[in-house]
C-alpha cells in the first residue's frame, strides 16, 4: 500500500464548503417550493438566498483556482472511451465478482472517466441552469428588456428542474463514493486529502 | 422625516444575463433602503384648538336655537360658501356619475343588500343624510339652510339625528326605540354651535361606524371601535400615539372629501404627495408611505403586485366587534318561539321579524381578488337570474392588465326579494307609517309595490327572493408591521391567495408534471441504488 496526495487544502475546502451550502439550499429549495415545512417561508428564502450569495463567492474562487492551477483540466473527458466502459462494466459487474477497481487515480488523473464526464456535465449543464434561472428568480422585480413581460413561471420551472437533476446527483454521488478501492477509501481522500492506493 | 421620495431605486440592474459575477459582488453588500421612517410624535398633550375663531364668542351663535336649520342660517352669515359647497358633495346628492362605467350610482340610486335602496325609506335612511328634511322625493336639493353644519362639527359628542327623524335631531325629548320606554333627551343646540370645530373619527363614525342599521353591519372595517382604537386595531388611529382623525387621509377641499367606494383608486402610482406635485390626494396608502417603504427590498418588490392593505390587514372586524357577513330578507315577516328579535349568545341579533336572517363574524380574514379600481354595479332594471345570484357589484382586474393590485374584500351575501315576473331587484317599501311599508303589514307584495313605483316601476306581482353578494374593498384596520401577514400566510400551498389566478407563486404554485418526473428521476436513482448495494452485499458476502 502507498499513498498519493489527492486532494489539495483549497479543493477539500472548496468541496466540503460547497456541500453544505448546496444540502442548504437544497433543503431550503424544496421547502420554498411548498413540498414541506420547516424554516417557514420567510426564513427559507433569507437562507436560500444568502447561501446562494455564499456559493456564488465561494464559486469565483474556486474558478480561479482551477484555471489558476490548471486543475480545470481533471474533467477533460478521456480521450479514451473505452475506459468508461470499462468504468460502467465494474460498476455493472465487476464490483459484485471482486474484480479490482480498473482505474488507478494519479494526482494529474484523479477523477475515472466516469466521474470526469459527469462532474463536467454538472458543471457545464446543471450548475448553469441553476444559476441563470435562480439569478433571474431573484432579480424578477427588475426584469426588463428582453425579459419584460416574461413569465415567472418558465423561470422557477427550470430552476426547479435544476434542484431535481442536483438531487438525482447528490443521491448518486453519495452511493457512488463508496465504490473505491475500499467502501471509505474515496470519502476519506476527501477529508484528509491522501488517498490509500495498491501497489 | 420622510425617506427619499420614491421613484428611482438607488439600484436597478437593467440587463442582467450580462452582468450577473458583478452583480454577485456588487449586490451581496445590503441594499440601500429607502424606507419612509414614519414616527409618532410624543403623546400629546390635551389639544388646544387652534382655529383663530372661538365659536362661543360669535354674536350670531349666542341664540336659543329651535331647529337645526335656524343654526346653519347663523353658521352661513360667516361661512357664506359652505352650503353651496355642500351641495356639490356626494354628502350632500347622495348620487355619483361613475366617469368609467357611466352608472348613475351613490345612496339615492344603488340597490344593495342590506337595506336595499333609499326609496320611500328616506326618513329612515335620511338619519344619515348631510341636511335636514329630506323625507320623501320631494326634497329641496337647493336648500341651504337645509344644510346640516352640526353632524359633522359638533364636538361635544352630543348632537345626534333622531333615527327615523329625516335628519334632524329630536328638539324635543322623544322615545326610542319605540316602546322601549328609554327617552333621548333633546338636543342643545346652542351648546352645540358654539362648540363647534374640526371633524372627527367620532363624527364621522356617527353615521359611517353604523352604516347598514347598525354597528359595524356594513363595512367590516369601520365601526366604532374606531372611535378610540388602540395601535393593534388600527395603528394610523391609535388614540394614544398617532390619534389620525379620518380626515388626516380622507382631506377636503370646499367640502369635497376625497378618496371614493365608487372610484377607489386600486393601484396609487403617483408617488408621495408634495407640495407642487399636482395630485394631492392623500387617501392612499402610498401618498404617504411611497411606493417602496419597507426596509427589506423583498418585501418592496411585492408592491407592484399586492395593495399594502392585503398584508398589512390581516383580518377585519378587529376591534371586537363582529361585522355582519350574511342577511337573509326571506326569514323575515315571522316570528321565532312568539319572539319577533332571537339573539345569539353574544347579543348579536340573529333573527329580526323585520329584516330575516343574520350571520355575524369577528376577525374575519378577506376574500382576496385583482382589482383595478373599476366598479360596476347591477342597476335597478338590470335582468338577475336567480339561478346564479346576483353580484351586486364586480370589479374590475386582472394580473396582467398593469395597473390591478390583489386587495382584500368583504364579501357580504345574502337573499334578497326581487321582481320574479321581470327578473329585476326589487326596491321594497320598509319604513313608514303607512300600511304599504313592509314593517308595517309585513305584506312582500305590497310593500314592493309601493317602492318599485317610487323609483318609476311597476311591481308584476311575482314575489321571488335571490341569493346577492356585494364586496366591499378592506382598507381600514391596519395593523402595526408586527401583525402584519407572514410570507407564508400566502407563499404555500393553501394559503390566503389560493385563489388569485394570473400569477406564479413560489410556496404556492409548482407544474405539476415537472415535480412528477422530478421525483420520479430522484426515485429511480435511489431504487438503482438500493437493488445495486444488495446484490453488492450478497456477492460480497458469498465470496468470502
Amino acid at each position: 500500500m502507498s499513498r498519493i496526495y489527492l486532494f489539495k487544502r483549497f479543493e477539500r475546502f472548496w468541496h466540503w464548503a460547497q456541500a453544505a451550502l448546496i444540502l442548504t439550499m437544497m433543503l431550503t429549495g424544496f421547502e420554498i417550493h411548498g413540498v414541506y415545512t420547516l424554516l417557514g417561508f420567510e426564513t427559507a428564502v433569507s437562507t436560500h438566498t444568502t447561501t446562494a450569495w455564499a456559493l456564488i463567492g465561494l464559486w469565483a474562487f474556486a474558478i480561479f483556482w482551477h484555471f489558476t492551477t490548471g486543475e480545470w483540466k481533471q474533467y477533460i473527458p478521456s480521450d479514451k472511451p473505452g475506459r468508461i466502459f470499462a468504468m460502467a462494466k465494474f460498476y455493472a459487474w465487476g464490483v459484485f465478482t471482486g474484480d479490482p477497481h480498473p482505474y488507478k487515480a494519479t494526482p494529474e488523473r484523479k477523477h475515472n472517466p466516469m466521474q470526469r464526464l459527469t462532474y463536467l456535465g454538472i458543471k457545464l449543464a446543471v450548475n448553469p441552469l441553476i444559476w441563470i434561472t435562480g439569478l433571474l428568480y431573484l432579480f424578477y422585480n427588475s426584469w426588463g428588456g428582453v425579459l419584460a413581460g416574461a413569465d415567472l413561471q418558465i423561470v422557477a420551472v427550470l430552476h426547479t428542474v435544476g434542484a431535481f437533476l442536483m438531487l438525482a446527483f447528490l443521491v448518486a454521488h453519495l452511493y457512488l463514493i463508496t465504490m473505491g478501492e475500499t467502501l471509505f477509501a474515496q470519502l476519506k481522500a476527501m477529508i484528509t486529502g491522501w488517498e490509500e492506493v495498491k501497489e | 422625516m420622510y425617506g427619499k421620495a420614491r421613484g428611482e431605486p438607488l439600484w436597478r440592474p437593467a440587463a442582467l444575463p450580462a452582468a450577473i459575477v458583478a452583480l454577485a459582488f456588487a449586490l451581496a453588500s445590503p441594499v440601500p433602503a429607502n424606507a419612509a421612517a414614519l414616527t409618532a410624535p410624543e403623546a400629546s398633550e390635551a389639544k388646544a384648538s387652534s382655529s383663530t375663531t372661538d365659536h362661543s364668542k360669535l354674536e350670531a351663535l349666542d341664540k336659543d336655537f329651535q331647529t337645526g336649520p335656524e343654526v346653519t342660517k347663523a353658521c352661513l352669515t360667516c361661512h357664506t360658501e359652505a352650503a353651496d359647497q355642500i351641495h356639490k358633495t356626494k354628502h350632500w346628492t347622495w348620487e355619483f356619475v361613475s366617469p368609467e362605467t357611466g352608472q348613475r350610482l351613490g345612496k339615492r340610486n344603488i340597490i344593495n343588500n342590506f337595506c336595499v335602496a333609499v326609496s320611500s325609506n328616506e326618513p329612515r335612511c335620511t338619519s344619515c343624510h348631510i341636511g335636514y328634511g329630506w323625507k320623501d322625493g320631494n326634497f329641496d336639493f337647493a336648500s341651504k339652510e337645509n344644510v346640516d353644519c352640526l353632524v359633522c362639527h359638533d364636538t361635544t359628542g352630543s348632537y345626534k339625528k333622531f333615527p327615523t327623524g329625516a335628519g334632524h335631531p329630536n328638539y324635543a325629548s322623544k322615545e326610542w326605540p319605540p316602546k322601549s320606554g328609554k327617552m333621548r333627551p333633546p338636543v342643545d343646540l346652542k351648546k352645540v354651535a358654539q362648540n363647534v370645530g374640526p371633524t372627527s373619527r367620532q363624527t364621522c363614525g356617527a353615521c359611517h361606524f353604523y352604516g347598514g342599521g347598525g354597528n359595524a353591519v356594513k363595512h367590516g372595517d369601520i365601526d366604532s371601535s374606531l372611535g378610540k382604537p388602540d395601535k393593534d386595531l388600527d395603528v394610523h388611529m391609535d388614540a394614544e400615539g398617532l390619534d389620525f382623525a379620518c380626515s388626516t387621509c380622507h382631506r377636503t377641499d370646499a367640502h369635497a372629501i376625497q378618496g371614493s367606494r365608487y372610484t377607489t383608486v386600486a393601484a396609487d402610482t403617483d408617488g408621495m404627495v408634495v407640495p407642487g406635485k399636482g395630485n394631492d390626494e392623500r387617501a392612499t396608502c402610498r401618498s404617504c408611505h411611497g411606493e417602496r417603504p419597507m426596509k427589506d427590498e423583498k418585501l418592496n418588490d411585492h408592491t407592484d403586485v399586492v395593495a399594502c392593505q392585503t398584508c398589512h390587514i390581516p383580518a377585519f372586524a378587529r376591534g371586537g366587534i363582529a361585522t355582519k357577513m350574511w342577511w337573509d330578507w326571506s326569514k323575515a315577516g315571522r316570528k321565532i318561539d312568539g319572539k319577533p328579535v332571537v339573539k345569539n349568545g353574544k347579543g348579536e341579533v340573529v333573527h329580526s321579524m323585520k329584516k330575516g336572517q343574520f350571520a355575524w363574524a369577528e376577525n374575519v380574514v378577506p376574500e382576496y381578488r385583482w382589482f383595478n379600481g373599476e366598479i360596476s354595479y347591477t342597476e335597478l332594471g338590470d335582468r338577475v337570474d336567480p339561478e346564479t345570484g346576483v353580484e351586486i357589484n364586480s370589479f374590475g382586474g386582472s394580473a396582467d392588465d398593469g395597473k390591478s393590485r390583489i386587495w382584500p374584500f368583504k364579501v357580504f351575501k345574502g337573499i334578497q326579494p326581487y321582481d320574479a315576473g321581470t327578473d329585476i331587484l326589487a326596491v321594497p317599501h320598509l319604513f313608514g307609517k303607512d300600511p304599504d311599508a313592509y314593517w308595517k303589514s309585513y305584506d312582500w307584495n305590497r310593500a314592493l309595490s309601493a317602492g318599485m313605483q317610487s323609483v318609476g316601476y311597476s311591481y308584476s306581482g311575482e314575489l321571488g327572493f335571490i341569493e346577492s353578494e356585494m364586496s366591499w374593498p378592506i382598507t381600514h384596520m391596519v395593523a402595526s408591521k408586527d401583525d402584519a401577514i407572514a410570507c407564508d400566510g400566502c407563499h404555500a400551498r393553501e394559503g390566503r391567495l389560493k385563489d388569485v389566478a394570473g400569477i406564479y407563486m413560489p410556496g404556492r404554485d409548482s407544474l405539476k408534471p415537472v415535480d412528477l418526473a422530478g421525483w420520479a428521476l430522484v426515485s429511480l436513482v435511489l431504487a438503482g441504488i438500493l437493488i445495486h448495494g444488495v446484490v453488492r452485499v450478497f456477492s460480497a458476502i458469498k465470496r468470502s
